[in-house]
């Protein structure tokens, strides 16, 4: 999926991450800013690359500062930035067999 | 279409709003040991975020173990744009039972059921028969409560959603609930007739245990199977109130085995502990008996 336009899923509250995206042309750019950065940081940074390979992203510049948040959570967050960036309509159908 | 889910009639004496697009109230609620607990993707979630609840919730069903609580989804009104896409992330995801908010009439439960049914079979799951609760919130509603209830198979059951209700009543909350009588009535009158459950609205003053409590007694001894709780603080006495004491489940027996004892000897009526019994007590008494057996505080064989 080709990114839109800047888009941003999430909230900076405890348990929660907030991840930004923006179109990008040189792969994945990722930033990771978080508390527990040092015990998690390779887990959230493999979840990311994992969900947006998933929803066949391949050029982003992702922001994500995390508050703690589990798994579910931060895929959830990259789902809501990534269609919001695609989407222009909230409502739009979404493939949820493949999220 | 006969409705086959084992979870039609399950427990159900209470029922923990939270809100779908907050992860801190998702990732564990169900240490509090709710029976249910209501994901709601309606009025908690702001109108600019009903899209990132949707994603939140259903990677909360797919890998949050609940341990067994029962998982509805108060979806959006039927008159709004997100509803739609509300039901299919609820059956993609894997809900047990979807709540319809602003229910008004026995229409309303159709088009929510054929939507249910077109999201099974596009997500391959048929076999689901996702369940469906119905919300009265308006005099309307209120009105129609008996052709709801009777609306589709897989309905469970309604309850009542006081905020909403009253406002269109134009009245409000009292402490006394005199103005939600006929509506509670009504409600726990129609679903007794057609077989379905009925669910109390929420009590809002948290710190007001007592009067909570008294809610609570009050709209057991109505009728109905539960309470909506906004708190965890109010689960343990609500599930207090509506689990069978040691003392009725001694009587319950005593009453069941009576009652089949005589029968085969041919006796109609009889006493027990000089209190008038015939065969009008037997259903209470078995379901007492149930109630605590879904409870777990019974483990006969009654």
């Amino acid at each position: 999926m080709e990114l839109k336009k800047a888009a941003m899923a999430g909230t900076v509250e405890s348990s929660d991450a907030q991840i930004t995206v923006e179109p990008g042309t040189k792969g994945i750019e990722l930033v990771i800013e978080s508390s527990v950065i040092h015990q998690y940081g390779r887990q959230i940074k493999a979840v990311v690359l994992d969900t947006l390979k998933k929803l066949q992203v391949a050029n982003a510049k992702v922001t994500v500062v995390d508050k703690g948040a589990l798994d579910c959570t931060l895929k959830a967050r990259v789902e809501g930035a990534v269609f919001r960036s695609i989407n222009n309509d909230p409502d739009t159908p979404n493939p949820w067999e493949v999220l | 279409m006969v409705c086959t889910n084992p979870n039609l009639h399950r427990l159900r004496r209470s029922m923990m709003f939270l809100n779908a697009q907050k992860p801190s109230l998702i990732k564990d609620p169900y240490i509090y040991k709710p029976d249910s607990i209501m994901l709601d993707l309606e009025d908690a979630v702001a109108e600019n975020q009903k899209d990132a609840a949707r994603y939140s919730l259903y990677q909360a069903l797919k890998t949050v173990d609940y341990h067994g609580c029962e998982r509805v989804v108060r979806i959006n009104g039927l008159e709004t744009t997100h509803w739609q896409e509300d039901i299919r992330v609820c059956v993609a995801g894997g809900a047990d039972s979807i709540r319809i908010s602003k229910t008004e009439s026995a229409e309303d439960v159709k088009r929510v059921e054929a939507a249910i049914i077109a999201a099974e079979k596009e997500f391959h799951k048929e076999n689901a028969q996702t369940l469906i609760m119905a919300a009265i919130e308006s005099t309307k509603g209120i009105m129609h409560v008996y052709d709801i209830c009777n609306a589709s198979d897989r309905l469970f059951g309604v309850a009542l959603s006081g905020g909403d209700y009253t406002k269109d009543l134009q009245t409000v909350i009292s402490k006394s609930g005199v103005e939600l009588m006929g509506a509670r009535q009504q409600m726990v009158i129609a679903a007794r007739a057609t077989g379905k459950m009925c669910f109390d609205t929420v009590y809002t003053d948290l710190d007001d245990m007592e009067g909570f409590v008294e809610s609570v007694k009050m709209i057991k001894a109505m009728g109905f199977d539960g309470k909506s709780i906004i708190n965890p603080r109010q689960i343990l006495p609500t599930h207090q109130v509506f689990t069978p004491t040691e003392k009725e489940i001694r009587y319950a027996e005593q009453v069941v085995t009576e009652i089949d004892t005589k029968k085969a000897q041919g006796i109609g009526v009889f006493t027990i502990n000089g209190k008038m019994l015939d065969i009008a007590f037997y259903d209470g008494a078995k379901r007492t008996l149930a109630l605590a057996k879904a409870a777990g505080v019974y483990k006969g064989d009654l």
